[in-house]
C-alpha cells in the first residue's frame, strides 16, 4: 500500500483556462462543500419539523419567507447537480463516457438535466 | 508530505468504492424524501412523524446519515489534502490540515449523534 495519496496539480486557479468540463468538475466539488456545510442547517429544520405541531407550523412559516426559500433552492440546486454530475462519475469509472468527447456531452447532459430537475422543484416550492 | 493515515480506511481504493457505495444510498434516501414531499402537499405534523417513525424509515434514515458521514468524510478529506499543502498555503500545512480535518470530524459527529438520536426518538 502507498503510504502517500498522489495530489493534484499546483495550478493558479486565476492562470488557468479553464475549460467547460474543469468547471462541471470544480463545480461538482463545490456543491459538495456546501452540502456538507448545511447538513446540520438540515437537521435543525427537521427537528423543528417533528418536534410538535407548534414546530411544524414554525417550519413552515419558516420555509414561506422568501430569502428561506431561495436558500432552500440553491440547496436543492446544488444537491441535483451533485447527484447527477456525481452519477456521471459512478458511469465514468465502468468506463462509460470517458473519452474527450464523451466527458463533454456527459457534462452537458448531467447540467441540462439538473437545470430541468431544479426549474421543476422551483416551481413546486413557490 | 500528504500521507493516508486520517484517510477513512487508510487505503484510496476503499475509500474511492465507500465513497460510490455511501453516494448511491444517500442519492435513494434523497429521491425517496424529496418524493415523499412533492407528492404530499397538504402534509401535516402527525403525517410526518408517522412517516419517519416507521421502523422502515428509522433504519433508511440511520443508513443514509451513516453514509453521509462516510461519504462527506472522504469527500472533504481529500478536497483539504488537495488543497492545504506546503504548495499552497507554506509550511505550516500539517498543522492547519489537521486543524481542518477535526473541525470536519466534530461537525460530523454532531451530525451523526443528533440525526440517530432525532430520528429514533420518533413514536
Ligand atoms: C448530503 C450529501 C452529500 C454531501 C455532503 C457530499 C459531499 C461530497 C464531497 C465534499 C465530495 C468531494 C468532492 C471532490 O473530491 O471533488 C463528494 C464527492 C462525490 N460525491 Fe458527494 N456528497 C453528498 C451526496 C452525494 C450523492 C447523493 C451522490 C450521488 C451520486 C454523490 C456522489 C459523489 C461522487 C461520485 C463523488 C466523488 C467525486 C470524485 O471522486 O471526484 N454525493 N461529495
Amino acid at each position: 500500500m502507498k503510504s502517500s495519496r498522489p495530489v493534484s496539480l499546483t495550478l493558479n486557479p486565476f492562470k488557468f483556462s479553464w475549460p467547460f468540463t474543469a468547471l462541471a468538475s470544480i463545480t461538482h466539488r463545490l456543491t459538495g462543500v456546501a452540502l456538507f456545510g448545511v447538513l446540520l442547517g438540515a437537521l435543525y429544520i427537521m427537528q423543528l419539523a417533528l418536534s410538535s405541531p407548534a414546530g411544524f407550523a414554525e417550519a413552515k412559516s419558516l420555509l414561506a419567507e422568501t430569502w428561506i426559500k431561495v436558500l432552500v433552492l440553491v440547496v436543492l440546486a446544488s444537491l441535483v447537480y451533485h447527484i447527477f454530475a456525481g452519477l456521471k462519475h459512478l458511469l465514468l469509472d465502468f468506463h462509460v463516457g470517458d473519452t474527450y468527447e464523451g466527458a463533454k456531452l456527459g457534462a452537458q447532459i448531467s447540467i441540462v438535466l439538473s437545470i430541468l430537475v431544479t426549474a421543476a422543484l422551483g416551481v413546486w416550492l413557490w | 508530505m500528504v500521507t493516508n493515515v486520517t484517510s477513512l480506511t487508510r487505503s484510496g481504493l476503499s475509500d474511492f468504492l465507500v465513497q460510490r457505495v455511501s453516494a448511491v444510498i444517500i442519492a435513494a434516501y434523497v429521491i425517496c424524501v424529496v418524493g415523499f414531499f412533492v407528492a404530499n402537499p397538504g402534509l401535516t405534523h402527525g403525517d410526518l412523524v408517522r412517516y419517519f417513525g416507521s421502523l422502515s424509515m428509522k433504519l433508511f434514515s440511520t443508513l443514509a446519515i451513516l453514509s453521509t458521514a462516510a461519504h462527506a468524510w472522504i469527500g472533504m478529506w481529500t478536497i483539504g489534502t488537495d488543497y492545504l499543502r506546503e504548495a499552497h498555503v507554506g509550511g505550516g500545512a500539517t498543522a492547519l490540515r489537521l486543524i481542518y480535518q477535526s473541525l470536519c470530524v466534530l461537525v460530523l459527529f454532531v451530525f451523526v449523534g443528533w440525526g440517530l438520536t432525532l430520528f429514533w426518538s420518533l413514536g
